[in-house]
Parts: C-alpha cells; sequence; structure tokens
C-alpha cells in the first residue's frame, strides 16, 4: 500500500499504462487514504470505487482531489460555504471533464476558503483545514484542502484555483508545487467565480512533472468560456537540466520588503542554485507591484459582489426568511447564507462600485493593473523568468491572523501582482525555515513568474530547479 | 403663460428573433410549459458563463443599419447590477458607456444609441399564498429569461402623442420588415416605453421628465402620453413641478400611477463584463448586415413622394411591403397612367373592393393580377368606360380575376360617348322628366342637378361618365 | 482620523448588497472597511492620468457561438435543487414595495 501512495502522478500512469498496478487496486488505496483525512481537507469523497472502470489516457487510473470550487454533476459542491449547502450542480466543470476525459476520477472534494477568499482556510463554512507539517498551523488558502491532501498524502494530486495566489501560497504553505496558468490557459467553465478577470485554475501536486500532466490535460480552448485560449502547442513533460543562458530577474524592491529572515535564507540560497545550474540572476524593476495589494482588493472584491449577487435564495441552495416580503428572504439568506470575510468583501466591493466612488475606486485599480502589466513586459524584455519567495513567511499559527484583515490581505504581496498581470507562476518547494517565533521547520516556496502562455518554458526551467534542490522533506507520517 | 411644448423620447426594446437565447444554447419559444427552456447558464447556477449568440449581434447590426447609426468600431459589454427575482445574476448584461450603434435616425427623429442586452425572465403575482406573513408569492418562469434584445433609445425630437405613436409604427415596420424580430407588441416582443416632459414652447431647455412603462399597443401608448402631457400640463398650471418618475398607465381607467418612489433610486453599479471579451464588427459582419436590408419603409416613403404620390398614401404603401411590390408592378404595367394615379386604385378602391368581398387576401394575394388592374386603370383614365363602371368590372375582377376588358365586353360596360347621339337622347328624356328639378337648376340651386344625373345613370346601368352627363344637362338648359 | 466610511454608508452598502447587518456588524464593519479601505486608498494618489484601465488581460476580440439549440434541462432538473418550487415555477415572496 505505502508503495503505491508513494509513486507521482506520472509514475502511477505509466505502471497503471503497462498493467504492473492494477486500477482498482490504486484508486482504492487512495480511497483508503482520503477516508482517513484527519485535517479536514476533505467535504467529499467517494465511497464506492467498486464500479470503476479505467478510461485510457495519460492520466488513466489516477485519482484526483478536487476543490470544492468545481461544479460536479449530482455530487455536493459547496464552494466552502453554508449558502448552497445541499446543492448538486445540475453540470462538471470543464477542467474536471478534461481530467476525466483523460482517465483521471475525482477522488473527493476538497475543503477551501469561502468562495476561495482566504489566505488561510480559516474562511470555510466547515471549518479549518489543518497544515500536516504542524496541524496548529494553517495549510494556506484559498485552496488549502488540495494543498493539504496533497501534502499530507490524501491524494496524489490536486487541483485548485487561484484568484491572487491561492493555488501558489497553500502549495507554498505546505511544501508541494502548485502551478497558476495564464489566464484563459484553462476554461473557466463550471468553477465557480470569485473575482472573474483574475480566477484561474492550475494543479497542485507533488513535482513539477506532475503539474505539468495536469495542466496538459485541462489547457485548451473552450467554447463554453470566450476568455479561455488554451496554450499553443499544448504542454509536454519537462526534462531540461540545466539554466543555461536563462536570465532569473530578482525585483529590486524585494531588497527592502519585509519577510521571514528564513524565507529569505532559503530564497538566496535558491537563486545560488540558479546560478551553480547555468542561470543567471539579473535585477528588474516591477515599481507598479508595491500597489498589487490595493488594487486586487478593489477589483477582486467588487467583482466578487457582483458574482455573489445570484446567491438570493430563490433558484437553488438556502433560503431563509422566506415568510417575509421579497427584500426580507433576500437581507436574510444572505445574512445567514455567508460569512464573515465574504460578507466584508461584498461590502468592500459593493463601496468601490457604487456611485460617485467608480473612478476613485475600480476604475483607478485597473489603471494599476495595466501599470503592473506593462512593469512585466519590461522586465520579460530583460529577462526569461521574474522570481520571488512565494510567501513572506512560513506556514502561520491557526487564529494568529484572523482578527485582522488587512495583515491576513498583505499575505498575498508576492502573487497578486502576477495575478493582475495575467500571467503564469508557479511556487515550488525550495526548502525549509523556522518559524519567526520558533518551532519545526516548515517548507518555503520559491515563485517563478513567465510571460503570458510560456507555460512550456516555466515547467523545463522548474523541472532543472527542482531536480537541482532535490526536495525531499515530508510531513510526519506521509510516505514519499 | 407660454404654450407649453411636449417633448417625447422613445425607449424599444425589441427581442431578436434568433433561435437560441443571447448567451446559452437554450430555444427561444412562447407559450411553453413554465421552465422548459432553461439551463444552468440562464439559471444563473454558480460557475456558468455567458457566450454571445452571432446571430443575435448581426440582427443587432442590421437595426443599426437600418437606423442609420454608427457602429462602435469596438464596443463592450457592461454588468447592471440589482436584486430581482426575474433577474437570475442579480446582474444583466447590457451595454453601457460604449453601445454597439449610435447617433443614428428614422424619418425625422435621431436615434441616440442602440445596444444589446438580455431580457428578464416572466415573473407572475398568484397572490395570497396562505403563509403567516406572506402577502403572496410571485412565480418565475426562466423560458423568457436571456431572449436576445436591443435597446432603441431616441433622442427627445417628438412633440405629441400621435406623432410619438405613428413614429413607433414606422419603426415596427421597419424591424419587422428586416426580419429580425416578431414585434408584437402583446406577447412582448415589441415593447416601448416613453419618456415625457414639456416645456414652453421656443425653449431649448429639456423640462424634468417622467418615464411611461411597457404600453403594450400602439393606441395606449398614445393614450398614456397624452394623458401624462395633460397631466404635466395641469400641474405645471396649477404652480406645480414636475417629479421625475416612473409611471405605470392603466388602459382601463385611463390613470397613471407611480412605480417606484425616489428613496429606491437605483445604483446600478455597471462595470465592464468581466466574462466577455469584446465586440469588433469586422468589415465582413458589416458589410453582410448592410446587404441584408431589404429597402426600408422610410426609404420607400421618400421614393414615392418622390414619384409623386401623396404622402399618407406613400406611408400606406410603404408600410405594407406586399402592397407596395403590388403598387409597382401595377404602375409599370400601366401605360400612360401617372403612378399617383394607380397608388389611389391600389390603396382606395382595389381595398374597399376586397374588404367588400370579406377577402382574406391584400392586392397581392388576390385574384386581381397587377397587369389587369393597370389595364383597368387605364380603361378608366381613357375614358372609355366609367368610373362607375370601373368600380364592377373591379368587383368582378375580384371574384374571378380575368381580363378586364373582356369584362367590360361581356358585361355591356363600354362607354357611351356623346357623339353618337345615344347619351344625348337619355339625358333629354331625364329633363323632361323631371320638370322640377330643372327649374331649381336654372333658378341656380346647383345641388338639384343631382337628381337628374342620377335618372340618367340608372338608365344608362352606370356606364356613362358623370362629368360629361353634368355638361350635357347644362347645355340643354341653356346654362 | 474621521473614517474612510461612515454609519450610513455601511447601512446604504448593505442595503444595495442585500446584507442585513445586525448592529454590532455595522460596527465592526464601519472600522475594518474604513481600515481596508485607508489602505487601498493609497492607489488613489498615484498620477494614472492616460492610463488605459484594463478591462479584460487577454487579447480576445468577438468569441462568439453559433445560433444552434442546444437541449435544455428538463423542468424537474432545473427545479430540483429550488425551494418551494409551485406549478412549474420557483416560488418567492412577493416584492411588495421593494422594487
Ligand atoms: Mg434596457
Ligand atoms: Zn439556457
Amino acid at each position: 500500500m505505502g508503495e503505491l501512495l508513494g509513486l507521482t502522478v506520472a509514475q502511477a500512469a505509466a505502471k497503471i499504462a503497462a498493467g504492473d498496478v492494477s486500477a482498482a487496486e490504486y484508486f482504492g488505496a487512495w480511497q483508503g487514504a482520503a477516508a482517513g483525512d484527519e485535517l479536514n481537507a476533505y467535504l467529499w469523497s467517494v465511497e464506492n470505487a467498486g464500479d470503476y472502470e479505467v478510461k485510457d489516457g495519460p492520466l488513466g487510473g489516477i485519482p484526483v482531489a478536487v476543490k470544492d470550487i468545481f461544479c460536479t454533476e449530482g455530487t455536493p459542491t459547496t464552494a466552502g460555504s453554508r449558502i448552497i449547502e445541499g446543492y448538486r450542480p445540475p453540470y462538471t466543470a470543464t477542467a474536471v471533464r478534461r481530467l476525466d476525459a483523460a482517465g483521471a476520477r475525482v477522488l473527493g472534494k476538497t475543503n477551501m476558503d469561502e468562495f476561495a477568499m482566504g489566505s488561510s482556510n480559516e474562511n470555510s463554512a466547515y471549518g479549518p483545514v489543518l497544515n500536516p507539517w504542524d496541524r496548529g498551523r494553517v495549510p494556506g488558502g484559498s485552496s488549502g484542502g488540495s494543498a493539504a491532501a496533497v501534502a499530507g498524502g490524501l491524494a496524489p494530486c490536486a487541483i485548485g484555483t487561484d484568484t491572487g495566489g491561492s493555488i501558489r501560497q497553500p502549495a507554498s504553505l505546505c511544501g508541494i508545487v502548485g502551478l497558476k496558468p495564464t489566464y484563459g490557459a484553462i476554461s473557466r467553465y463550471g468553477m465557480i467565480a470569485f473575482a472573474s478577470s483574475l480566477d484561474q485554475c492550475g494543479p497542485l501536486t507533488r513535482d513539477v512533472t506532475d503539474a505539468a500532466l495536469l495542466l496538459a490535460a485541462m489547457q485548451g480552448r473552450d467554447p463554453c468560456d470566450s476568455t479561455s485560449v488554451g496554450i499553443e502547442g499544448g504542454i509536454a513533460a519537462p526534462s531540461r537540466e540545466d539554466l543555461k543562458g536563462l536570465r532569473f530577474g530578482v525585483p529590486s524592491e524585494l531588497a527592502r520588503d519585509t519577510f521571514d529572515a528564513g524565507v529569505r535564507a532559503v530564497f538566496e540560497a535558491t537563486l545560488a542554485r540558479i546560478e551553480e545550474l547555468g542561470g543567471e540572476i539579473a535585477e528588474v524593476a516591477l515599481p507598479s507591484a508595491e500597489h498589487g495589494i490595493s488594487a486586487y482588493y478593489v477589483i477582486a472584491p467588487a467583482e466578487a459582489s457582483s458574482n455573489l449577487a445570484r446567491y438570493d435564495g430563490v433558484r437553488y441552495g438556502m433560503r431563509s426568511g422566506g415568510d417575509g416580503d421579497l427584500l426580507e428572504m433576500y437581507e436574510t439568506t444572505r445574512a445567514e447564507g455567508f460569512g464573515t470575510e465574504v460578507k466584508r468583501r461584498i461590502m468592500l466591493g459593493t463601496y468601490a462600485l457604487s456611485s460617485g466612488y467608480y473612478e476613485a475606486y475600480y476604475g483607478q485599480a485597473q489603471k494599476v493593473r495595466t501599470r503592473i502589466a506593462e512593469d512585466f513586459k519590461a522586465a520579460f524584455a530583460e529577462v526569461d523568468f521574474v522570481v520571488t519567495p512565494t510567501s513572506p513567511t512560513v506556514a502561520f499559527g491557526l487564529g494568529e491572523k484572523t482578527a485582522d484583515p488587512l495583515s491576513m490581505y498583505l499575505n498575498d504581496f508576492f502573487t497578486v501582482p502576477m495575478s493582475l498581470a495575467g500571467i503564469p507562476a508557479i511556487s515550488i518547494p525550495a526548502g525549509l525555515a523556522e518559524p519567526e517565533g520558533g518551532g519545526r521547520r516548515l517548507p518555503v516556496g520559491f515563485q517563478i513568474a513567465a510571460p503570458a502562455f510560456a507555460e512550456q518554458k516555466l515547467l523545463e526551467a522548474s523541472y532543472a530547479l527542482e531536480r537541482a534542490i532535490g526536495f525531499d522533506a515530508r510531513p510526519e507520517g506521509v510516505d514519499g | 403663460m407660454a404654450e407649453l411644448e411636449a417633448v417625447i423620447g422613445l425607449e424599444i426594446h425589441v427581442q431578436l428573433a434568433t433561435k437560441t437565447k443571447m448567451f446559452c444554447g437554450c430555444e427561444l419559444s412562447f407559450g411553453d410549459e413554465p421552465n422548459v427552456h432553461t439551463c444552468p447558464v440562464c439559471l444563473a447556477h454558480p460557475g456558468v458563463l455567458p457566450v454571445p449568440n452571432e446571430q443575435a449581434i448581426l440582427y443587432a447590426l442590421q437595426i443599426a443599419a437600418a437606423l442609420e447609426c454608427e457602429v462602435a468600431p469596438r464596443s463592450i459589454f457592461h454588468r447592471k447590477n440589482y436584486f430581482y427575482p426575474d433577474n437570475p445574476k442579480a446582474y444583466q448584461i447590457s451595454q453601457y458607456d460604449i453601445p454597439l450603434a449610435s447617433n443614428g435616425r428614422l424619418g425625422e427623429i435621431r436615434i441616440h444609441r442602440a445596444h444589446l442586452e438580455e431580457d428578464a425572465a416572466k415573473m407572475i403575482h398568484v397572490g395570497e399564498s396562505g403563509r403567516i406573513h406572506g402577502s403572496g408569492a410571485s412565480l418565475v418562469d426562466f423560458n423568457r429569461g436571456g431572449t436576445p434584445l436591443v435597446e432603441i433609445v431616441t433622442e427627445p425630437d417628438l412633440r405629441g402623442a400621435a406623432e410619438a405613436a405613428e413614429w413607433a409604427r414606422l419603426l415596427r415596420e421597419t424591424v419587422r420588415q428586416l426580419g429580425v424580430s416578431d414585434v408584437n407588441m402583446e406577447e412582448g416582443s415589441l415593447r416601448v416605453d416613453a419618456n415625457v416632459s414639456v416645456r414652453p414652447a421656443g425653449s431649448e431647455e429639456l423640462g424634468t421628465k417622467t418615464e411611461l412603462k411597457n404600453m403594450n399597443s400602439f393606441r395606449f401608448l398614445q393614450r398614456g402620453v397624452e394623458a401624462e402631457l395633460e397631466r404635466q400640463r395641469e400641474l405645471i398650471a396649477a404652480g406645480g413641478t414636475v417629479e421625475q418618475e416612473t409611471l405605470h398607465f392603466d388602459p382601463q381607467s385611463g390613470s397613471l400611477t407611480s412605480l417606484r418612489s425616489k428613496e429606491e433610486a437605483h445604483d446600478y453599479r455597471y462595470f465592464p463584463e468581466p466574462d466577455l471579451v469584446p465586440l469588433a464588427p469586422t468589415e465582413e459582419m458589416l458589410r453582410d448586415a448592410r446587404e441584408a436590408l431589404p429597402e426600408l419603409p422610410a426609404v420607400r416613403i421618400e421614393r414615392y413622394v418622390g414619384d409623386g404620390l401623396a404622402r399618407d398614401v406613400a406611408t400606406v404603401l410603404a408600410t405594407d411591403p406586399e402592397t407596395a411590390d403590388y403598387f409597382e408592378r401595377a404602375a409599370t404595367a400601366a401605360s400612360g397612367v401617372e403612378a399617383k394615379t394607380v397608388a389611389i386604385w391600389v390603396t382606395g378602391e382595389l381595398a374597399a373592393a376586397l374588404r367588400q368581398a370579406d377577402s382574406e387576401t391584400g392586392a397581392a394575394g388576390s385574384k386581381v393580377s397587377p397587369e389587369s388592374l393597370a389595364a383597368l386603370v387605364a380603361l378608366v383614365q381613357g375614358k372609355k368606360i366609367s368610373h362607375g363602371s370601373g368600380k364592377t368590372v373591379l368587383a368582378a375582377l375580384v371574384a374571378e380575376g380575368g381580363d378586364p376588358a373582356a369584362i367590360v365586353e361581356r358585361e355591356g360596360l363600354a362607354g357611351m360617348s356623346s357623339e353618337d347621339g345615344e347619351l344625348e337622347s337619355i339625358v333629354a328624356a331625364a329633363v323632361e322628366a323631371n320638370p322640377e328639378a330643372a327649374e331649381q337648376i336654372k333658378a341656380g340651386n346647383g345641388k338639384a342637378i343631382g337628381a337628374i344625373v342620377g335618372a340618367v345613370m340608372r338608365e344608362t346601368k352606370g356606364r356613362a361618365d358623370g362629368g360629361e352627363v353634368t355638361r350635357l344637362i347644362r347645355s340643354q338648359l341653356g346654362l | 482620523m474621521r473614517p474612510m466610511i461612515d454609519r450610513d454608508q455601511v447601512l446604504h452598502v448593505a442595503r444595495l448588497a442585500r446584507l442585513r447587518l445586525s448592529e454590532d456588524d455595522v460596527e465592526t464593519m464601519t472600522g475594518e472597511l474604513s481600515g481596508i479601505l485607508e489602505h487601498v486608498d493609497r492607489i488613489g494618489n498615484l498620477d494614472l492620468e492616460g492610463v488605459e484601465p484594463t478591462s479584460h488581460v487577454v487579447a480576445l476580440e468577438n468569441v462568439l457561438r453559433p445560433d444552434v439549440p442546444r437541449p435544455s434541462l428538463p423542468q424537474d432538473v432545473a427545479l430540483a435543487s429550488a425551494p418551494e418550487p409551485l406549478n412549474g415555477a420557483f416560488r418567492v415572496p412577493s416584492p411588495q414595495a421593494d422594487a
């Protein structure tokens, strides 16, 4: 059993395809692991794997943990919220259908911050997810359930969504690989919207090769999503072993940014590793990036306030106050159905769009966004990649930041600019570091960003760096 | 006080006759069971995305071309946010600061803008639900929700209720002839709202306007606007001021009631729809739209007026393209007869004859071919038969079709000219038989001639020409 | 310092968003939103005259769908998740004064 669970997705798929491993046995092993979830990573998982027919394909027989933000026909989908508790969608998200078409099968639906709003997974209506490295700490968010499931040995791979860092940050805090593709690479159809101009689906995996496999299966233009493009030429398994001739830009602004000393040490060691592999480190300027958080916390809540207006008690989900008049039903349903953080962002976004404030907030934020995209464009004229730490800290304690929403928002400092620019970025585990207050050493992620649709190049460089780093630490009790 | 002039602008919502909805593949149909044309997209389920209907955009471009609008090289969709059960996403996808089309005109009336959006669902109030606090319930049917709409907004160029209704008819006919909508007001595929205000005649400023919603016929539109103009004029005469509000006109009572109070003022929080990419009509799309245009009523009216037709006759013809085509064939066939005479026969005598015969068809579907009508008009104009005989022949043509000359022959309707003397002797006999009338005529009572003309017509079975008969009577009386 | 957003504005925004807030919520929300707005308000001081706002990050135009019908949901599936459906329709309390 342990042997099976120790395989990467690529290894397992190869063994299943060769007939060395039975797909049913493999799926059953993961099903057992998922059933033993002590991290609150799953909100729902497959109960009966018996009648399971393996489909041929690059992911034939591979179980996938799916963030509960993806609609799956006939099985519960909550987006971490009470407001659609019990809802069973009449359709399946395109990303999940594509995984299915490649032979994969949904293992379970993973816990998340309500409507993907959060960086700690403490905003789930169904309780927080625990970090497998230290159960007193958060796994990051909002794809915390997916990250914890992969890191905690409860799933071989997972998918999540990233709006301002929601794949990369939990991947970093849980010591796994998390890739946010270019906006438009994977269809958003069936992915419950948080902030439509930023949301993007992506894989959370043990290694870069597995991330490439999942991306390859999911990417592509979808007639159900007008904003989807796909990646020209598709995605192949990465194989590059050096970084010769590649330039990695470190934002000069990073020098004055505050982040944990331990995180800084791992970041600098990784830069040294890049040079050892023949890569070149250069300084680049991203002068507008420091305004990323401000722009993001206007744009994302504004779009969310509109996207979440459909949860009104009329057609599906929760209804409360239905014995009163229409206004009472609306206000009561939404007051009882949404959690605190969601309400806060709906309020923020509604205010930013309201009459008299639009230009000062939303209009201005979209201009900042243009500036940030221009910064990246200028940087990519000089370098191949821009690199930063993924998160300014390692996993923090449960409850540590819940009282101060702003300090929580600042966690996304390094990941938000790429989201605003719509470009791909990956977080790979780069080492361990002691938290500021002391304690057990925890994973540190290294973020690499590339120009739009340069995913293949990004994966190749990440693969070479991953091999050189050789990160093989695992949480206690997890095979690998 | 100076006279108060009416200032009226119209907002028209046109449902497009596409096969599917604006943003999803659900079929459009009218009158089916509730909620059988819905899908996750038009029910606004979590995670769905809109994809615009290509045909709806081509139809909108056709409307833009017909209204001589400028088409925006790049327009975007916006979200208009408001909560209502007929609006499932709680935002309507519409166009805001850059509409598809603007700055057009139809006839004398300028078009401010025309944009694409999606329709709301249908809501029915079912009254008392029996629940404790509930005053009642409403039922929502999403079959119609998401139907493509083009919203057309005029400049406030209309100066009266009748003018507004007449222009709205022209617009409907224009859109109908494009074939892009059913334009049925009762079924709601054409909906007209009016913005009404008054101002001192000659003033350039606009007064405070009120908005009249959803009048479902042109008659109600006219009556509603009339009632509102009267209300505003009385209000101002009494020293009051008009408040900006939305009004509902009840055609039964003729009364106007306010729909929304001012404190419920909306804040739609428009912002660009992130789920849709910009619309940039290509040269090809624009050409397709232009080429799909038939000759539209406003253009046809001007052409007919140029050909000498009276404007009202031209309008009647142009708003009925089948009859207009019929008229054009008849006018071409009728050598030596003016087009305006043929037009009067088509819209007057032929229409009356068809009505008389309870005919279901218009001129084009009748047994009277345009060529035979042309031949008949030529006979009358050439005084080969009298006007009265012409009507007799027309009635026969409506009933059985055929050649007018043959009918004239068969019925012995050939005209009587004064040359052969027959008509003169009939006139002489009639004068003799009506001595009283003859005296009155001589005494200067012109009307008295009718009795003698009538007698001649009876005797000739209408074959005689009325003008000729009158001339003969007067000459025989030495006048 | 004057809060960025006051109690009345919070109540107005809550009404627009159809969120019923308790007295405590209003209090907390006013403080928290003010704090966040104060931070994000920094972008208000940037000179972005002439910068084109980003409305879409993908460079696409005219992504359209042919006008071809696709199967709709059966009525019972459409209504499956609806609270209290009636006669094949979605039932809601009457709008009353709230238009
Ligand atoms: Mg409209
Ligand atoms: Zn639909």
